[in-house]
């Protein structure tokens, strides 16, 4: 015969399909209902990134490294007071302006990856979609307020080395 | 056998269209919500329609609202006339179907003395529907679809209609009431209980019956016509709004009215095995078989469509020439042995 029967085969694709049937009617669907019910995702996935201001030192790292050039950084150096008395002033450089566009955003994390002074985090928080492109474009406040979402560093392995 | 209340005979006519339509309609809106939205969901781990009323109850108006709204477009090339009349030969085709099929011993809707022939003859009109779409579409992947659909349901309307002789064969009639009332009557070696449905006797021919009416339906694992990795839609292409929605309308309409056909055939049809109330032919039946006929039509309509859907959602598609191969070496043979087997046994017994 030029076919071969395949009759056990057959049958269990059939309960597969029976099996599931059954699951899901039992148990319900895998099915999350989005509007109404939120799925929480992982803690480490990479909903939006989020700048903690203070650590930046405008380096520009993130900006050169970025590869649709997404993010927009300007700043000023100025004299901060020396640290000890009598010292010189110190040179310091603030942000004017940090801003992310997300309609460019690819979300490959390469900034967060290369910041050296940890001014960028992954946040998991996905609900930020806007009805006109240019409202995508988060400034410097927008992408501060994102901190609040950032989940907590996990716990160092025992016997890694601490900073 | 006489009807309790008298009926003038363009009344019954009347009743009998009405009948008709709705025995194409409803096995079509019942299969298409509870197993094509909602099976087949669940069958994936899915909910399958949840907006449109509760549990997307409603989700049937949403749709043909959709269709109906939509514009009837044709391609400029087409062969208009045809092109437009395509869909409705495939209704049409489903609408003569349903006319031979039994709801009871006075709820049937054509009694023919030939009614097995008439059925299989008048399912064979849905093929011409299908060729013309695809021709007239003027469109290579609908011609494909067209031409490959008449091929495959050429090929399998040979072992339906050989399948089937096997059971004319052993009630010794081609009227579906006379294939009904022997089955009911029956009896397995003198124990009458359950009548002898011919799914026991003939059960060969009706695996060899359902293949087939699967394949007659395009469904998968048996869509080549419309393979829609290959051929966008087959016939289908270029079919938009009303004339899409007649021609899903007769798909899902064909599965109901091929499960009553075959539930008519093997399962014993409207009836109850005769013996429980002592009965012994059709003038015997009692005038409440005609309610109670439907009923049970219905819940074997839909026991058979649930296999029809289940082997639908399960399994992949074959290949077009695996497709002609299983018809013609195996499903063809096998229905022929069983008609050999069939006409010696109903001579020898």
């Amino acid at each position: 015969m030029p076919m071969k029967p395949k009759i056990p085969g057959l049958f269990k694709g059939l309960g597969v399909t029976l099996k599931t049937l059954g699951r899901t009617i039992t148990q319900g669907a895998d099915t999350v209902q989005y509007p109404r019910e939120k799925e929480a995702p992982p803690t480490r996935s990479r909903g939006v990134i989020a700048l903690r201001e203070d650590n930046c030192t405008v380096c520009m790292l993130c900006a050169r490294s970025c590869p649709d050039w997404c993010i927009y950084i300007e700043g000023h150096k100025t004299l901060a007071p020396p640290r000890r008395a009598g010292g010189k002033p110190r040179s310091v450089s603030l942000l004017d302006r940090f801003d992310i566009d997300y309609a460019l955003c690819m979300y490959c994390g390469i900034c967060v990856e290369v910041c050296p002074f940890d001014a960028l985090f992954w946040s998991p928080e996905y609900e930020y979609s806007e009805p006109r492109i240019a409202d995508l474009l988060h400034d410097k406040d927008k992408l501060g307020e994102w901190m609040e979402t950032v989940p907590e560093a996990p716990e160092l392995e025992t016997g890694a080395q601490k900073k | 056998m006489s009807v309790a209340i008298e009926i003038p005979y363009w009344g019954q006519s009347l009743l009998r269209v009405l009948g008709g339509i709705v025995a194409v309609l409803l096995p079509a809106g019942t299969i298409v919500y509870v197993f094509l939205f909602k099976m087949m969901s669940f069958m994936q781990s899915r909910l399958g329609p949840m907006e449109a009323g509760p549990y997307g109850s409603m989700q049937l108006f949403a749709e043909v609202g959709k269709w109906m709204q939509k514009e009837d477009t044709a391609p400029a090339a087409a062969d208009h006339r045809i092109f437009k009349m395509a869909p409705l030969i495939v209704l049409l085709s489903t609408f003569l179907l349903v006319a031979v099929v039994p709801f009871g011993p006075d709820a049937w809707l054509t009694n023919f003395e030939t009614g097995v022939f008439y059925g299989l003859a008048v399912s064979s009109i849905s093929v011409l529907g299908i060729l013309v779409a695809g021709w007239s579409s003027a469109n290579k992947y609908s011609l494909l679809g067209g031409l490959r659909a008449a091929g495959q349901l050429i090929a399998y309307e040979l072992p339906l209609v050989l399948a089937a002789i096997g059971v004319v064969i052993q009630a010794g009639s081609m009227r579906m009431q006379d294939i009904v009332v022997a089955q009911n009557a029956g009896s397995i070696f003198g124990w009458d209980g359950v009548g002898n449905p011919y799914l026991l006797t003939q059960g060969v021919g009706f695996l060899v019956f359902m293949i087939a009416v699967q394949a007659e339906l395009t469904q998968p694992p048996f869509d080549m016509p419309i393979a829609e990795s290959e051929l966008v839609s087959g016939y289908m292409t270029e079919y938009s709004g009303f004339r899409f929605l007649i021609f899903f309308i007769a798909e899902f309409a064909t599965v109901g009215v091929f499960s009553l056909i075959a539930s008519v055939l093997f399962l014993g049809g409207w009836g109850v095995p005769f013996a429980w109330f002592g009965w012994e032919g059709i003038d015997d039946v009692d005038n409440w078989m005609n309610v109670v006929g439907p009923l049970i039509m219905v819940n074997k309509m839909l026991v058979l469509s649930f296999l029809i859907m289940w082997v639908r959602f399960s399994f992949p598609r074959f290949r077009e020439d695996q497709l002609q191969r299983f018809a013609w070496k195996v499903l063809i043979p096998v229905a022929l042995a069983n008609i050999v087997v069939t006409a010696i046994l109903k001579v020898a017994v």
